[in-house]
């Protein structure tokens, strides 16, 4: 399309500037990471004069890392397992039955699509705290899992409309019971679009910082976001051990990343809408 | 064979039932945990209540205290304008130059994949260690940011930018654009690939140039597109609280110059760590105000966007 070769080097100029704008957060951040106290107020922008390790160390050993980390990892599963399951089930009921209601009820459920929950605050503390959830990760995973379910619900009705219902029939016919056909008809066919939602609630997830800050005061029960801040909060002019901890946090989401970039901007773009 | 077939009959009878047991479980877990919660905060708006203790019926006086009370009226007419700015920087800082980078990526050029993967990965940061990122490098005395300046000898535009009134929510924004870019890019570089090749054919025929083809013809079919990602923008912003958080604290410093909403509504739930006490009566009335306004942007976008598609 773009034969000329003058714009052909202009764009690739607004590329590699974006690029380092993009990115260039990111590498101070990691080059950082590997300085010491000194060097980082002395040569700001210089290259590490030499692998400096006790960053990590220190933040390793003070911060409590590998809690936060086993703290996220169980939100995260525990959510998404409960999130897949219950919008598979309801996007079956929506996808495969037409009932008085029905599609009263589906609106019902895209309404909260995007409605940050957030305004219910005040009610969901309330909630949890006379439910004893409080300083529970299940507090965070419910909230999790609600605020999740209509977007799912959304995607994957759209997915299971699309599938022909001969297969269904057939089984049904044999006498196959509408939950077997579910979990081993439908789903396997389903399955990119499991994957799609699981990748567009699995980051927001993994990233929220929110309702861990309202329900989870203990320190040994803090998800990574929730205990970056506390550490960020402690450490405030060590910035070795800082900018340490910071790499740690997110290196995981970007190590995955790379290998899955395709489907992360995929399954983040389509969850966009999310409130 | 004789029983197969009653057995399927029986099944299709039962069907009325059976979409009930399937979407109980999700119609539970949102009810209780979403929808009864935000109808619950709505209703709190209505009483007197610190979080703990009893709860007083007040009708419209939370209403009538943030609106016309010192210093709720305030504070609520600073949040409003600066979550307006913020807004409006954003779909400058995010939006405009999504556009213009999803337009060039449209071209299709070698190395697309690769700048693609490269503008998408801040998204994938949690807002938090943006907000601190960006606070670090932003350092007033060994910030790269400003150490970069004063090597390029602009010693004088090497300012305290996060401790300034002026230019503190500015660079908030630019923080908040910074990671979410990779978005509104995505969903505008589908909504060009998706405009239909024989459209772009017979402009070529006509003898439209790119650029002329991208203002009279791609722009105005992606008006659809620009005005969903701009509602997106809007909801988003008008309940941001994390990046003001990490960036200023909850009392959203300077001087109040970076208060939004989110963190009004924040700080007067749970209350300011040295002087005001939790107010749930408040903070909901306030997240109602929210609720008006995002509910609002909501339906003139709707509004819009079917006058559009017409």
């Amino acid at each position: 399309m773009i034969r000329n070769k003058i714009s052909k080097a202009a764009i690739y100029f607004v590329f590699i500037i974006y690029a380092l704008y993009a990115l260039y957060p990111v590498i101070i951040m990691i080059l950082t990471s590997f300085k010491s106290n000194l060097d980082i107020i002395k040569y700001p922008l210089s290259l590490p004069k030499s692998l400096y390790l006790d960053g990590y160390k220190n933040a390793w050993v003070k911060g409590q890392f590998s809690t936060y980390f086993v703290n996220s990892i169980i939100i995260a599963f525990f959510s998404l397992i409960a999130i897949i399951i219950l919008s598979l089930m309801a996007s079956y009921g929506f996808a495969r039955y037409r009932f008085k209601m029905s599609s009263l009820l589906y609106l019902y459920f895209l309404a909260g699509i995007m409605i940050p929950i957030k305004l219910g605050s005040a009610n969901l503390f309330r909630m949890m705290r006379s439910l004893n959830l409080i300083d529970r990760l299940t507090s965070v995973i419910l909230v999790n899992i609600a605020m999740s379910i209509p977007i799912s619900i959304l995607i994957l009705t759209s997915f299971i409309k699309q599938i022909p219902d001969s297969l269904e029939e057939a089984a049904k016919i044999d006498g196959c019971k509408s939950s077997k056909i579910l979990w081993w008809i439908v789903v396997p066919i389903v399955r990119p679009a499991i994957a799609t939602v699981t990748i567009m609630n699995f980051l927001p997830i993994w990233n929220d910082f929110y309702f861990p800050l309202l329900f989870i005061r203990k320190e040994n029960l803090k998800p990574i976001p929730l205990g970056i801040a506390q550490f960020f909060g402690e450490y405030q002019t060590d910035w070795s051990i800082i900018f340490a901890g910071l790499t740690i946090a997110s290196l995981p989401t970007m190590a995955v990343y790379l290998f899955m970039s395709k489907q992360f901007i995929q399954g983040l773009t389509a969850g966009a809408i999310k409130g | 064979m004789r029983e197969g077939s009653t057995r399927a009959v029986r099944l299709w009878h039962k069907e009325k039932f059976e979409p009930i047991k399937y979407i109980l479980p999700a119609f539970l877990v949102y009810t209780v945990f979403m929808t009864l919660p935000l109808f619950g905060s709505l209703l709190y708006s209505f009483f007197e209540w610190q979080g703990i203790g009893e709860m007083r019926y007040v009708g419209i006086q939370n209403y009538i205290k943030l609106f016309t009370q010192y210093p709720y009226n305030e504070r609520l007419v600073n949040v409003i304008i600066n979550n307006f700015k913020f807004f409006f920087l954003t779909i400058i800082f995010q939006n405009i130059v999504a556009l213009g980078i999803a337009i060039l990526l449209s071209f299709n050029l070698k190395g697309k994949n690769f700048f693609r993967f490269t503008f998408f990965l801040p998204t994938t940061l949690s807002v938090i260690i943006v907000g601190y990122l960006w606070t670090l490098l932003l350092n007033p005395t060994w910030g790269p940011i400003n150490s970069f300046l004063k090597s390029i000898g602009l010693e004088k535009l090497a300012l305290n930018w996060l401790g300034n009134t002026k230019t503190s929510l500015i660079c908030i924004t630019i923080a908040n654009a910074w990671q979410y870019m990779g978005i509104p890019m995505m969903i505008f570089l589908a909504g060009i690939n998706n405009i239909d090749e024989s459209i772009n054919e017979s402009s070529i025929i006509d003898g439209c140039n790119e650029l002329k083809r991208m203002w009279y013809i791609t722009l105005p079919l992606l008006r659809p597109i620009i005005g969903m990602t701009t509602i997106l923008v809007f909801v988003r912003n008008f309940s941001a609280f994390e990046i003001v958080y990490a960036m200023a604290g909850t009392s959203a410093g300077p001087l109040y110059s970076t208060d939004i909403f989110g963190t009004f509504f924040y700080r007067t739930l749970f209350g300011e760590t040295n002087s005001a006490p939790q107010d749930f009566g408040m903070g909901a009335t306030i997240a109602t105000c929210m609720l008006f306004i995002i509910s609002l942007g909501v339906i003139i976008w709707q509004i819009w966007d079917k006058r559009v598609n017409e």
